[in-house]
């Protein structure tokens, strides 16, 4: 009775969200065995030893893992996969991209970003955007299971490191080639990871806005910054900050919801943050809805204002 | 290449609010407004871009769904699809399924490209056009924002977490679309007519052979928990004060 979740990395750090998936996996009980896989990865792999509940790290450390494409990751987990009962792994662009390949080599029906964990084989998952709650069963002998972070919360650092083994990956010509990456540098927390989230839609008008007037109150509060959909295509805010059912999940101690309509596909990015604000002009902008402190107003006034307020 | 497959779904529409059965048992459809899925949209969108720009000579749109899906592979021929095939089913199909359907189209159609919607806006999957690749052992290029062909190898950039990375891919080879892909285009009443004179072949599902057990049983579908009513603030130190009292600052 053992799982395999697959460890979300950048090559330098682990994701916060493996963590939080190693939650999910305790939820379902038995030994968790963490796979680590990339390229010089035996720093990551030390870290993923140091979370409490992992009883062993994998490592696979080959230069064809580097920027863990999904035709050699999920090789690998496919070959790995026969000593395992689950094989799960964050819900994050890496795990969406890689897990339904292994289901499919292992025909079974993977169950994705599930929510929560009912029995090792019954969990919880949003459909419809969120606006409803599927329970499913999986009746397959292997299952595969994708975990949306902002639902566990990450388990903390162990005082005992786990053992790490070396697994090696078999040799084969897979098709896809790495050419380049563009990632983003900020200083800012992660957006799925940060306590407090400042979010813009179309209502701040233009990356400028973002710069002058979200970004202030984001340092006030050292918080990561968002945006909706409608910013991202407007070239406000770059793709990998948008928050919604097709970006990212996120739920925050405070999420701050500025120049926001709230359109359904945004509320099912956000909308199970503990304490939400809505600032907005029009006093029936659906996001009040939702929003546990609402303040209608121009916020070309009222954020300067809060950052006064907060200074 | 010769040919590009794309694989559309039937889903209720996106601008309508999904409701929850009373009795449990799923979200209510019936009357509800069906659409093509938007991810599918972009899809075919993008297939039709390669053809125009004369680097693919047929686009072929497939569904698998009940008859009224007809609808939306009409669409799909409106938008400049060749033809279509239905494969006609009234029973829900999981995306192992779809993907295994869609592998025996592609057998018998021998596409270059497979182009997907990244996920549907219904059951939010996001796994038919990985698992379609994992069976035919083909490479793939999941949540694409720029699709180019040079020579005879794919040039696709993806949206992931950190921001976008860039993959070379050989053909034959499957790519699932992100939003920012392109942006759909509206059609036109002349397009609309051509498109009822283009082929829609329907294939019974039963025709294909396959072993349609769905591996997961849904328990059961209930509403979101709601959030409870928040109130409005009058002004800026109200707000200070209130989110200080609710220990979040
Ligand atoms: C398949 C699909 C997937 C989608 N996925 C996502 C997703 O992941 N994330 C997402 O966000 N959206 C998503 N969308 C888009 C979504 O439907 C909305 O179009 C989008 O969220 C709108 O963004 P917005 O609220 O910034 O813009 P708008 O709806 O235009 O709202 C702007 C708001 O700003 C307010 N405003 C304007 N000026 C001011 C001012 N000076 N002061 C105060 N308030 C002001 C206005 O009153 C308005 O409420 C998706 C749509 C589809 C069809
Ligand atoms: C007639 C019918 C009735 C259904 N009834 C229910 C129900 O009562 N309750 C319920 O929960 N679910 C129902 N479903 C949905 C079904 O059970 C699956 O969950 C769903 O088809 C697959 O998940 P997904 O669309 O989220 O896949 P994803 O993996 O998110 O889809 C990604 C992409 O794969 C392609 N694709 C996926 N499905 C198809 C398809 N059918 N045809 C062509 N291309 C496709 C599209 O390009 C799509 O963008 C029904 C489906 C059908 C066809």
């Amino acid at each position: 009775m053992t799982i395999l979740l697959l460890a979300d990395h950048d090559g330098h750090t682990l994701g916060d969200a493996t963590a939080r998936a190693v939650s999910a996996a305790r939820d379902m009980g038995g030994a968790i065995h963490v796979l680590v896989a990339g390229e010089n990865v035996g720093p990551i792999a030390q870290v993923a030893a140091n979370v409490s509940g992992v009883d062993k790290v994998l490592v696979a450390d080959d230069p064809a893992l580097a920027h863990l494409l999904a035709e050699p990751v999920a090789d690998l987990l496919v070959g790995l996969s026969a000593d395992y009962v689950a094989v799960i792994a964050p819900a994050t662009s890496i795990g969406k991209d890689i897990l339904p390949r292994v289901a499919a080599r292992r025909d079974v029906m993977q169950v994705s970003d599930i929510t929560r964990v009912i029995a090792a084989d019954t969990f919880e998952r949003p459909v419809y955007a969120g606006n409803a709650i599927e329970t499913v069963q999986s009746t397959d002998v292997l299952k595969v299971v994708t975990i949306r972070s902002s639902a566990f919360d990450a388990a903390p650092q162990g005082s005992v490191a786990a053992p790490v083994e070396s697994v090696s990956l078999p040799a084969r010509a897979w098709k896809a080639r790495f050419v380049s990456e563009e990632l983003t540098k900020s200083e800012r927390p992660e957006l799925t990871s940060a306590q407090i989230v400042v979010s813009g839609g179309r209502g701040l008008g233009s990356a400028q806005a973002f710069q002058t007037v979200l970004a202030p109150l984001a340092e006030c509060w050292h918080a990561a910054i968002g945006a909706s959909r409608a910013a991202v295509d407007a070239s406000y805010a770059p793709n990998d900050l948008q928050v919604g059912q097709t970006g990212k999940i996120v739920a925050p101690e405070l999420y701050v919801a500025i120049g926001i309509s709230g359109a359904i596909q945004h509320l099912a990015g956000m909308k199970d943050s503990k304490v939400i604000v809505a600032i907005n002009k029009d006093p029936d902008a659906p996001i009040f809805q939702v929003a546990d402190f609402g303040l209608v107003g121009d916020l070309f006034t009222l954020v300067p204002e809060l950052v006064r307020a907060l200074g | 290449m010769k040919k590009i497959l794309v694989p559309i779904k039937m889903v209720l529409d996106a601008n309508v609010r999904p409701r929850v059965k009373a009795d449990g048992s799923g979200v209510d459809l019936s009357g509800m407004k069906l659409s093509i899925n938007p991810f599918c949209e972009i899809a075919i969108e993008e297939a039709v871009r390669l053809k125009e720009k004369g680097l693919a000579e047929e686009v072929v749109a497939i569904s698998i769904g009940p008859a009224k899906a007809q609808d939306i592979l009409r669409q799909a021929m409106a938008m400049g699809a060749d033809r279509a095939r239905l494969i006609e089913t009234d029973r829900p199909i999981e995306p192992l399924t779809a993907a295994k359907l869609i592998r025996i189209v592609v057998e018998e159609e021998n596409p270059d490209l497979v182009i997907l919607g990244k996920q549907a806006v219904d059951d939010d999957c996001n796994q038919t056009g990985q698992m379609l690749a994992a069976l035919l052992d083909w490479p793939q290029a999941t949540f694409a924002s720029a699709v180019a062909v040079d020579a005879g190898t794919l040039h696709v950039t993806r949206e992931v977490d950190g921001g976008h990375q860039t993959l070379a891919l050989p053909l034959p080879a499957v790519v699932t679309t992100d939003l920012r892909l392109n942006e759909p285009r509206h059609c036109s009443l002349p397009n609309i007519m051509k498109a009822r004179k283009k082929v829609l072949d329907i294939t019974p599902v039963a025709n294909c052979g396959l072993d349609m057990a769905a591996r997961l049983n849904v328990l059961g579908v209930k509403p979101p928990e709601p959030r409870k009513a928040g109130r409005r603030v009058a002004n800026v130190s109200e707000l200070v004060r209130d989110l200080r009292a609710a220990g979040v600052i």
